[in-house]
């Protein structure tokens, strides 16, 4: 892939067939474990009489769901107080099942929107926002797993189980960072 | 953070400050981490909160040295939403109510 390019309201690059392939597979990855945390949470006759969903209060278990869905406050201090930890079961029940569509949405645009075999992604500004929505929740997803840090070196000891892993890890931040750059200079 | 390219050197200019006062009770805080790219935190603060450039760069150099900023304040709807935001983008946001 070479970097993005920008010309007026349009974005473009080229990405190759494995690429494509590994993009995504990860992107589709994200999306099931999103979709997997709405069904745990079924929708009572009163959500859809209202209309008004209410989502679990409490953080996911896996630290790749509970670092895609935060709380709304700090509760990892070593004594959180009653007040912040009822008002973060609140906040997250109001708001969780929105931020879960919007997630599983912006993966949509890219599966969507990304050649299943490679060739030419061709994006609107709009499509683009998805795309660095999308590329930072599988950032975040795979950065979790592998146990990123600021320091971490760029290439790990082969015989480090994570080395592959960080590889693709680099080479999305590079996509995403590319993109960025291509929507800051109209 | 981390950052992907060199950065360009900007000019810090005093910015922040402004954002709390005592109608605005609570305010959104922006935490450090290591995957979030210096490039983009900058994008999203200008797109979701229209800030200047500078301002935004100011704000994420913030997070990156001090492991934290204050990005946003107000009434508590405001805010609880800007936290909203800020998670569909991907940020570390949460929200508390000024001492």
């Amino acid at each position: 892939m070479k970097p993005w390019k920008r010309s007026g309201e349009r974005v473009q690059a080229d990405i190759d067939r494995q690429e494509a392939a590994v993009l995504r597979g990860l992107v589709s990855q994200i999306d099931d474990m999103l979709r997997a945390r709405i069904e745990e949470t079924p929708q009572d006759e009163l959500a859809e009489l209202t209309g008004i969903r209410t989502g679990p209060s409490t953080s996911p278990d896996d630290p790749i769901l509970s670092r895609l869905l935060p709380d709304f406050h700090r509760l990892d201090d070593d004594n959180p107080s009653k007040a912040d930890l009822d008002s973060a079961a609140v906040l997250r029940s109001l708001h969780e099942p929105t931020l879960l569509d919007l997630k599983t949405g912006v993966a949509a645009v890219v599966l969507e929107s990304c050649p299943m075999y490679g060739g030419e992604i061709r994006l609107s500004l709009e499509q683009a926002d998805a795309w660095l929505a999308a590329l930072n929740d599988v950032r975040l997803a795979l950065g979790t797993a592998i146990e990123v840090t600021e320091d971490m070196p760029d290439e790990l000891p082969e015989e480090d189980p994570r080395s592959p892993h960080l590889s693709v890890y680099n080479w999305l931040t590079w996509v995403q960072d590319s993109l960025v750059q291509a929507l800051s200079t109209p | 953070m981390t950052a992907a390219v060199d950065m360009e050197q900007t000019q810090a200019t005093p910015a922040g400050s402004e954002v709390v006062s005592e109608d605005r009770p609570w305010q959104t805080v922006v935490w450090n981490d290591p995957v979030n790219l210096m490039s983009y935190v900058t994008y999203v603060f200008q797109k979701l909160f229209g800030y200047s450039r500078e301002k935004a760069t100011k704000l994420m150099l913030d997070v990156h040295h001090e492991g934290k900023a204050i990005v946003s304040a107000g009434s508590k709807d405001k805010v609880e939403a800007d936290v909203a935001r800020l998670h569909a983008a991907g940020l570390w946001a949460t929200m508390e109510h000024t001492s």
